[in-house]
């Protein structure tokens, strides 16, 4: 039986943007539900008791997260919207935002509802213009109808919603950057502890979600657990930390495929499924070379790589759920955009397109970091010149496992973002950089983008 | 008690909120650091400061599995802190029960390597120039802690200098490794805000907004808290390296807050003033009233000889004259001794006490008190504003000792005489002691028809209107020329030796206070401070602290 999407349902029906049409879905029928007949404390149990984690990277249990919050604080306490989808390929959030903006506001009324917070920012990238503007349309017909604002349907509950349009940093995706970010400050990541949820936006508790969180939340309400844990993949047995990966997941597909695109499926599809099925396959005919499961900070998978103990399976066989790239050294299931590297691409160009990236978007407050991804811009730069060293692989790789939080050097977890594609790639495709190196042969795109200066 | 544990040495903390740089530092251990500052807000940025931590809990040592920045780290009983100087622990301390496979200290040693490298990337590594070379935390700790070579073969980046930040001070932009304590020193001390970080990544730099540059009364101590020569004082570029210098401490005589410093002399020259970090005086910073007002003791127009006045013209004046000179001041009939509020207690002691052996009825009078505008507080907000708590005062009275000398004068008279009200009295004799650092305070003190005594001797620095009528002309030392002591606006008493040498004609006031009481040899300040502390009990720790040699600090107590 097919998948039927369920966060993608309404995209590109006629009125999916409005209201009415929002409405004559059933929408905000679960938000009027809740606020009428459940207590905020039901509703954070339902969350948490779904399994449901967090869409933005790190899969952090939502429900979790939320009873972090002080018990009993005076308030203010802040919800803040993680819109700032800055990571390469993936636009999942983007389309939520633009097609169904409803989906996404009945998911924060409800998390408001249930965190007792008053006041949700929305922090929003700047460059996705028809997204602010398709949600501010939203928004200000639920102020219209009553559903934002003072004492909502005579419930007691307020709600304002604010949209803060970012400047185009990746940095203000880590969520105190954002924090920092909302505050009229530069978006460098503050030192945790404490987290938001003791202190956060304006030195109050605060909570910060993903834009597909929040559409979760939305249809979990609605539908309940057993729908929700009817998908995806059960905790592993054998490691008590693993919360399980159950729900669809919005997948974007990008790169040398036929059909890009964004699909909804059950957690725990595989590349080759994702690739082959939904994006039509690679281009031109080509084979894959590597992926990256999900996002560039997650690293590379190399498809030609067997696995070992699982007969004829390869890295392109495994399953995208939060623990499935983990297996391979990947980081993780990351923003679950695919971005697929076809078997003529030089894995050189694209290293040194990632820490091109990187090296720009660092926020260079910890030395580890600004430098690192400095350098290994520089090396990778040279690499494509044809003018690599055999020792500038290990310099790459030792640089790429020095910087992070992983091993403690930096505040936020861009450098581990950036080490760790680095690190896949030079690990697994040794040979290809040797060989690189070996013939001075240079890079046959003889333009790369140019090395950001000042910005 | 609760205990914490330094490379296995313990350390009982108290009840005290410690981070692991603080505790390092009371265990005798120094864990490197660039961006932390006691007095700034932490970033744990610079990741110098790396430590391993853990904790020891019924006889074992669990060991968190990475690498933590110290200054943010709050330590708690029973933490175990690993820094990278492990290995040189001493070695009779008996080692906790870490696991058998961990290595102590070697992931620090890492890590601190590698941030050093890091630093260095992009570092020009132009120390031959560098002002800061000799005093440089990045040589220090790229010494002591970093790899012997660099593996770095591309091009660094060079963003250009920008002398232009500050009138004051100039940023060697591509030396700074943006530990950015010179950013918030801008936001929380002085609250003007000036400086910030342009860029991102490793084109991130330091730079003020156009039109904004970097001039607030305070600008100065952003040289001292960088760690490296980004930012340079005008005042002080490529006058002298540093190993030239000889420090003493001292106490800057600007205002009456009596900012504990260090002075950088060589050759009898003061090249530098640098605050000296004293909570109880005025914490960790200096004006640049102050640090840069040292140079009227290298001024030219200084007087440096004695002189005196025959027939309407100048003439040197020898010492062997003293004798006569008091003489006439002790025969005359109203006599008037000014003592200034930029002496030293002692001096003041001894200055007075002679006055009154040589005229029994001479007044002791409290010299002008140069007051300018109103007390200056920081932080302020962007309205110049200053908002609280309060974390400087640079004061309005602009003389380090007015209360040390009003103390001598209450004991020696019974009272305190402000100069305004006896300069218009008549008298025959006047005798005024100056080291006025410019001469519009005196001038502002001279009543307009003022007519001058028979006998005016004058010791000061600069030339002044009551210079001109002066029958004698006498030269004074400043505070870096000094043994002594200033008492400051609360009352706190700091003790002090000379920074440098009088001019060779000069004779210290001290050295004169002898010669007046008709006392042989030479004066030395232990032998007026045995006298003080029989008279005035409130200096009685003078005496018993030990003899002040060069650098050492004597903070007394309250008096």
């Amino acid at each position: 039986m097919p998948f039927e999407p369920i966060l993608l349902a309404r995209i590109n029906k006629p009125n999916s943007i409005q209201l009415n049409g929002y409405r004559a879905d059933g929408g905000y029928a679960t938000f009027e539900r809740a606020l009428r007949e459940k207590q905020p404390l039901e509703v954070v149990t339902q969350v948490k008791d779904s399994g449901l984690r967090g869409r933005g990277g790190a899969g952090f249990p939502t429900g979790l997260k939320w009873t972090f919050l002080p018990k009993d604080h005076p308030g203010p306490i802040y919800l803040c919207i993680n819109a700032d989808e800055s990571e390469p390929c993936t636009y999942n959030n983007r389309i939520l935002m633009e097609k169904d903006p409803h989906q996404v506001l009945e998911g924060i009324m409800i998390s408001s509802y249930a965190i007792r917070s008053e006041c949700a920012y929305f922090y929003i990238r700047y460059e996705y213009g028809d997204a602010y503007r398709n949600l501010q349309a939203a928004i200000d017909e639920c102020y219209a109808a009553g559903l934002l604002g003072k004492n909502i349907h005579g419930s007691g509950f307020n709600l304002d919603i604010y949209i803060h349009r970012g400047a185009g940093a990746y940095i203000c995706g880590e969520e105190t950057g954002l924090i920092e970010s909302i505050e009229g400050k530069r978006a460098w990541p503050r030192i945790k502890p404490p987290f938001p949820a003791i202190e956060g936006a304006f030195r109050k508790p605060t909570i910060v979600n993903n834009v597909e969180t929040m559409a979760c939340v939305t249809q979990i309400l609605r539908r309940g657990n057993d729908w929700f844990k009817s998908m995806g993949v059960p905790p592993d047995p054998k490691n008590p930390r693993d919360a399980g990966s159950y729900g669809p997941k919005l997948y974007t597909i990008a790169g040398h495929v036929n059909e890009p695109k964004c699909v909804e499926l059950p957690m725990g599809v595989t590349i080759r499924e994702l690739v082959e099925k939904h994006g039509g396959g690679v281009w031109k005919g080509r084979k894959a070379k590597s992926v990256n499961p999900g996002g560039l900070s997650m690293g590379f998978a190399k498809c030609d790589l067997a696995l070992k103990g699982e007969d004829g399976k390869t890295e392109y066989d495994i399953p995208l759920d939060f623990n499935g790239p983990g297996k391979i050294g990947c980081l993780g299931l990351g923003t679950a955009a695919i971005t697929v590297i076809d078997d003529q691409t030089s894995m050189v160009d694209v290293l040194h397109n990632v820490c091109q990236f990187f090296s720009h978007e660092s926020c260079g407050q910890c030395t580890p970091c600004r430098e690192g991804t400095g350098w290994m811009l520089k090396i990778t730069d040279r690499l494509r010149r044809g003018q690599g060293r055999r020792e500038d692989l290990d310099v790459l790789v030792d640089v790429a496992d020095r910087i992070g939080m992983m091993p403690g050097t930096t505040i936020c977890g861009l450098a581990d973002g950036a080490g760790w594609p680095v690190k896949t790639a030079i690990r697994k495709f040794r040979q290809e950089f040797e060989d690189v190196i070996r013939s001075g042969a240079k890079s046959v795109h003889s333009k790369s983008l140019q090395l950001v200066d000042a910005h | 008690m609760p205990t914490v544990y330094v490379n296995d040495k313990p350390v009982e903390i108290g009840t005290e909120k410690l981070n692991c740089v603080q505790v390092a530092a009371k265990a005798g251990v120094e864990i490197p650091h660039y961006c932390y500052h006691p007095a700034l807000s932490v970033v744990a940025s610079c990741r110098m400061c790396l430590i391993e931590m853990g904790d020891l809990k019924d006889g074992k040592v669990t060991m968190q599995p990475k690498v933590l920045p110290g200054c943010q780290t709050p330590v708690k009983d029973g933490s175990v802190i690993v820094t990278g100087d492990y290995a040189k622990r001493d070695a009779a301390t008996k080692a906790l029960p870490y696991d058998a496979a961990y290595k102590p200290g070697e992931k620090t040693q890492k890590a601190q390597a590698d941030t050093l490298e890091g630093l260095l990337l992009n570092h020009p590594l132009d120390c031959p120039v560098c002002d800061k070379a000799g005093e440089c935390k990045l040589q220090d700790y790229s010494f002591q802690y970093g790899h012997g070579e660099s593996r770095m073969v591309d091009t660094k980046n060079t963003p250009a200098n920008k002398p232009e930040i500050s009138s004051k001070i100039t940023l060697f932009t591509d030396r700074c490794i943006l530990c950015t304590r010179c950013v918030r020193f801008t936001r929380e001390i002085s609250g003007t805000s000036e400086l910030q970080v342009v860029g991102r990544g490793h084109h991130e730099e330091i730079d003020v907004f156009p039109g904004y540059p970097l001039e607030n009364k305070l600008s100065g101590n952003v040289v001292d808290l960088c760690p490296v020569g980004a930012l340079g004082s005008k005042d002080f570029l490529y006058t002298q390296r540093v190993w030239y210098l000889k420090t003493t401490d001292n106490v800057c005589a600007g205002c009456s807050t009596g900012c504990s410093i260090h002075t950088d002399a060589n050759k009898d020259i003061v090249y530098r003033l640098r605050p000296r970090p004293n909570p109880a005086a005025q914490g960790d910073f200096m004006c640049d009233e102050g640090r840069w007002g040292y140079h009227y003791t290298n001024s030219p127009d200084r007087i440096t000889r004695p002189l005196s006045r025959e027939n309407g013209a100048l003439r040197p004046f020898d010492w062997a004259g003293l004798a006569k000179l008091k003489e006439s001041f002790g025969a005359a009939k109203k006599a008037v001794a000014v003592l200034s509020p930029f002496l030293t207690v002692e001096e003041a002691y001894r200055l007075g006490t002679a006055f009154q052996s040589i005229h029994k009825d001479v007044r002791l009078v409290l010299g002008p008190v140069p007051v300018v505008g109103e007390d200056d507080l920081y932080p302020k907000d962007v309205k110049g504003r200053a908002v609280t708590p309060t974390k400087f005062i640079i004061h309005a009275e602009k003389c380090p000792n007015r209360r040390g000398v009003e103390s001598v004068l209450q004991k020696l008279q019974g009272e305190v005489i402000a100069f305004a009200s006896a300069v218009n009295q008549p008298m025959d004799a006047l005798w005024f002691t100056g080291g006025y650092p410019n001469a519009d305070a005196v001038n502002a003190a001279m009543p307009d028809n003022w007519t001058a005594a028979k006998l005016l001797v004058v010791q000061d620095l600069f030339h002044s209107k009551l210079m001109k009528a002066a029958t004698t002309i006498l030269p004074a030392t400043t505070a870096f020329e000094k043994d002594g002591t200033f008492v400051n606006h609360s009352g706190l008493a700091q003790s002090f030796v000379k920074a440098i040498k009088a001019p060779v004609e000069v004779r210290s006031e001290l050295q004169l206070g002898y010669d007046l009481a008709g006392k042989k040899g030479l004066a030395t300040v232990a032998a007026v401070r045995k006298d003080l502390a029989k008279e005035m009990p409130q200096y009685a720790s003078l005496e018993v602290v030990a003899p002040a040699k060069a650098g050492s600090r004597l903070e007394l107590a309250t008096v």
